[in-house]
């Protein structure tokens, strides 16, 4: 896909197959099935070379077990602080359910695109999220707060299936503190339940965006994206300003593989996060 | 002590039964050696001891979903063309160990990886093999990460390719501009005539070797324009298929239009077609596995029982299964449409987008040894026929 | 291995038990578990045998942690015991072609059990038998299945491996060709016109048989996506006689819905 390709410095170029060993400090459960691992190396030269950044992605390892990419949801501007918002869900993060703080797990890493903070800088943006997608972007939302002075007006918009399937819930407040507008709708209320109902994109509805100067960026279900992505071409934003990260089966995270092609992207090398007009002539593509 | 050489770029002959003292040579040298022999009904790579063991006096004929070997008394020792294996097996090899790891006292010991084996000589690649190695190193070796079991192998490879002098009807090289002459990518590259062999220096390597074998001469210029000759006739005859109505139950020669192939498959991902072709195909992966270019492979874990024990197993894979494409919400792609469309589209349209080079070389490979005789060729002038 | 538990959970943790079962069948997939011995010593502290006829008389009684099922149901109380052991198995894993699709003496179903007992036995009053013989799947749930006729043994030990670590055992389920080419086997079917089941046949086995020249005969049942269809046609095409094809489909695997299948479309056509 042409792109350029940046060789993190934790990675080793010439054998990319090599691991850090790194512990589990803390495991934190967010909601049913889903923990946040913080992890450390246990090498200090190893962590003092390790930054990664907002929307890139480890591989965890667990030996005889396999390999799983998982999306780094920490904050870029404190690489030691390594978070993993981690659902179990197969092989490798089911076994890591079963893990205990101190264990040792093997790491490779960080790989992937980034979302293009930087060029965000000076723009509104619009964060649209669900479910688990919200992992993925909390790098973004820490970028954002650590020079909020820098952007424009941001939203973040976030659905999950029920209130007790929100992620991060006790950090909404400060997120809003940082005059971040942060609208949150669930699929199905409960009875303590007062806030939106209905699906990520409906909150577009009461956004009055400038698409000029409008950055998007969705992460979650490929459904629930497209009708993000509906919504903001409705809005005239441009499909260059809309970026979205893509799920595959990312196996070897170094393109060799083939697991994770989406038409001419290798999702784990040039992706997760692509530009809504590279990915458009795929995403209506049946079992593309 | 100076070392004794043939230059670059030179042009040697010696008579035929020479050719054993190249194989002595390799040995010599320390290569592990392996060229063309006559297995199970088919020219396989295998190890060469002798030029005795050599298919001479064989061609293949082949055709889709068949091959069959026949004895022709005018045969040299080289006009089988290509056979199921290709170097890809020697590079990329079917499974190999990336890793091994011991727990000790509750912590994982990573074992450096094996060293490569001893040095390998390749006798027999033709030019479709060189330039597929050519797209397997850009694969492997020339994007940001480097394989480094695949760069050992590599690096360690001696080539001494062979220039074909009779083409099989799924060959279509010259569609593809990948051949039917090798002009580089070889340490050596044979031409065989009917009275010798000549040989090109393709590499400091090559050099150092033929210096060391016993009774070759400088090239007459005749003998030279011999062998180009031999090589320009073939392509010409390549180029005219389709001129000439081809002999009754002949199979027909293949070749591909490659004009604007990307965006034709691009622009067609619902094309009938697709579907047509469905009905046809297995999805038992053979085209996959015999593509000298094809590169996706799996990782496993393969543990003891007490789980203390793990190697991580690297094995060839294909998009026509279902765990290629594996996610926990489900496969992406279910059908043997999907997976059909994945293959064609990425060998001939995408791979260029990732790799600046179509990942077909025309060696024809996925036609002969698919069981069912699909035809790439066919399926993409019939998408072109009814293109949008 | 954590499926719903029956199990009293506040039990101090104990050795994962394994059952072993047997119904119609010849005791070859028992015997590739009895081989694979040297294995299973280095787990042999780590999980119990509760239940193995073939190898010790003494028995554990259920419920039990892991049951293996060999063998197909073919008498009524067949029926009845694999129901029973269903309750008592938390993780049910069928292993061999006779407890996955019915096994060879599945061939019975597309003939009349009652002309057979009448020419075989002496005294047939005393056979009592199923008109059908039926894959274990076709009476109670199932959670894992290891094809073969028989049984790999590295498939085998896998499965135990992955179940006791922790993980899906993996157990490749495309093609008997996948195997064939990275062992570097020329193709029977290719190069000799010999019809080969190998590319719509589960791989597992290693692709033996077209390394000996011998044609695959589908022990390992249908793979993922089975297109029989197709692959008869072009051996018929081949000149192979439909006879010959119903034969080949119809065998350790016969019964298995797509083979099935196919060779009922054979005979109709």
């Amino acid at each position: 896909m042409n792109s350029q390709i940046q060789v993190a410095p934790t990675v080793d170029a010439a054998n990319p197959w090599a691991t850090h060993a790194v512990r589990i400090r803390e495991i934190e459960p967010e909601v049913r099935d889903v923990v946040t691992y913080r992890l450390a190396f246990e090498d200090p030269a190893v962590a003092e070379r390790f930054r990664f950044q907002p929307g890139q992605f480890n591989m965890l390892y667990l030996p005889g077990i396999g390999e799983s990419a998982i999306s780094i949801s920490s904050d870029p501007d404190d690489p030691q602080r390594m978070l993993h918002t981690v659902r179990a869900v197969g092989n490798v993060t089911k076994a890591m359910a079963r893990k205990q703080v101190g264990d040792q797990l093997l790491l490779r890493g960080p790989f992937g695109s980034a979302w293009p903070v930087d060029s965000c800088e000076g723009q509104d943006l619009v964060i649209a999220a669900g479910g688990l997608g919200l992992a993925p972007v909390r790098p973004v939302i820490h970028y954002v707060m650590n020079r909020r002075d820098r952007f424009g007006k941001v939203w973040l918009l976030y659905g999950a299936r029920s209130p007790r399937d929100l992620l991060y819930t006790s950090q909404y407040d400060r997120w809003r503190e940082a005059d971040i507008d942060v609208q949150i709708t669930v699929d199905l209320g409960d009875d303590q339940w007062d806030g939106h109902i209905g699906v990520v994109p409906v909150l577009f509805d009461r956004l009055q965006l400038d698409a000029s100067r409008t950055r998007i960026i969705t992460c979650g279900p490929e459904i629930m994206m497209r009708f993000v992505i509906a919504e903001c071409l409705s809005q005239k934003i441009e499909s260059k300003q809309i970026y979205l990260s893509m799920e595959r089966n990312m196996n070897c995270a170094l393109g060799f593989c083939g697991h994770c092609q989406l038409g001419p992207a290798f999702v784990c090398k040039d992706g997760p996060v692509f530009t809504h007009e590279q990915m458009e002539p795929y995403l209506d593509v049946q079992d593309f | 002590m100076s070392v004794s050489t043939t230059p670059v770029n030179s042009i040697v002959s010696f008579e035929k039964p020479r050719l054993q003292g190249l194989l002595d040579a390799l040995k010599q040298a320390g290569y592990r050696v392996v060229g063309p022999r006559v297995a199970d009904g088919a020219v396989v790579y295998d190890e060469l001891d002798s030029i005795e063991q050599l298919p001479l006096g064989m061609i293949d004929e082949q055709d889709g979903g068949k091959y069959r070997l026949e004895r022709d008394a005018a045969a040299g020792y080289f006009d089988h063309v290509v056979g199921p294996h290709s170097l890809k097996r020697y590079l990329f090899p079917p499974q190999e160990t990336l890793q091994q790891l011991r727990l000790k006292d509750g912590d994982w010991h990573v074992e450096p990886p094996r060293v490569a084996d001893t040095p390998l000589a390749v006798i027999g690649p033709r030019s479709c093999d060189l330039h597929a190695m050519a797209i397997q190193d850009r694969v492997f070796l020339e994007g940001p990460y480097v394989d480094p079991g695949y760069r050992a192998r590599r690096e360690r490879l001696f080539v001494v390719s062979v220039q074909c002098r009779r083409a099989a009807a799924t060959c279509f090289c010259h569609s593809m501009k990948t051949g039917p002459r090798a002009s580089r990518g070889f340490d050596l590259a044979l031409t065989e005539l009917d009275d010798c062999f000549v040989i090109e220096v393709g590499s400091e390597r090559g050099g150092e070797v033929l210096a060391s074998v016993a009774g070759w001469k400088t090239c007459s210029a005749a003998t030279v324009d011999r062998a180009t000759e031999q090589s320009v006739r073939l392509e010409r005859s390549m180029n005219q298929r389709g001129a000439a109505e081809n002999a009754p139950h002949a199979a027909k020669p293949r070749q591909l239009d490659t004009r604007d192939i990307r965006d034709l498959l691009l622009n067609n991902l619902d094309h009938p077609r697709w579907d047509e072709v469905a009905e046809r195909c297995l999805s038992c992966a053979n085209c996959t596995m015999v593509c000298p270019t094809c590169f996706c492979s799996s990782v496993s874990e393969v543990s003891d029982l007490t789980g203390e024990q793990v190697r991580r197993e690297r094995t060839w894979a294909s998009c026509f299964t279902a765990e290629h494409s594996f996610l926990s919400s489900g496969v992406v792609r279910n059908s043997t449409t999907a997976r059909y469309r994945q293959w064609l589209t990425h060998k001939l349209a995408t791979w260029i987008d990732q790799f600046d080079t179509s990942g077909c070389v025309g060696c024809g490979r996925c036609i002969t040894w698919c069981p069912v005789g699909i035809d790439l060729t066919e399926e993409v002038a019939a998408i072109r026929e009814t293109a949008k | 291995m954590s499926k719903t538990s029956d199990h009293n959970s506040t039990e101090p943790a104990k050795k994962p038990t394994i059952a072993v079962f047997k119904f119609a069948s010849c005791d070859g997939c028992q015997l590739s578990l009895l081989d694979a011995e040297d294995e299973l010593l280095a787990i042999a502290h780590q999980v119990e045998i509760a239940y193995f006829l073939e190898a010790r008389t003494r028995t554990l009684a259920g419920p039990y942690d892991v049951g293996l099922v060999e063998g197909s149901i073919t008498t009524e109380h067949d029926a009845e015991r694999i129901r029973e052991i269903r309750r008592q198995c938390r993780f049910l894993v069928t292993i061999g072609a006779c407890a996955t699709s019915g096994g060879i003496q599945a061939l019975r179903n597309w003939a009349d059990v009652g002309e057979f007992i009448q020419q075989i036995y002496a005294t047939p009053q005393y056979i009592n038998t199923l008109a059908t013989s039926t894959a274990i799947a076709d009476h109670v749930p199932v959670d894992f299945e290891l094809r073969g006729c028989p049984i790999n043994k590295d498939q085998l030990v896998e499965l135990i491996t992955a179940l006791v670590i922790g993980r899906v055992p993996r157990v490749p389920n495309y093609s008997v060709c996948v195997e064939c080419k990275r062992r570097g086997t020329v193709c029977v079917a290719v190069a000799k016109g010999i019809s080969c089941l190998g590319p719509v046949t589960q791989a597992g086995c290693g692709a033996i048989c077209p390394a000996f020249n011998r044609e695959c005969f589908g022990c390992y049942g249908p793979q993922e996506l089975v297109n029989l269809k197709s692959l008869c046609a072009h051996y018929e095409e081949q000149g192979e006689s439909r006879d010959h094809l119903v034969r080949l489909v119809r065998n350790y695997n016969g019964y298995a819905a797509e083979f099935r299948a196919a060779s009922d479309a054979l005979e109709q056509q």
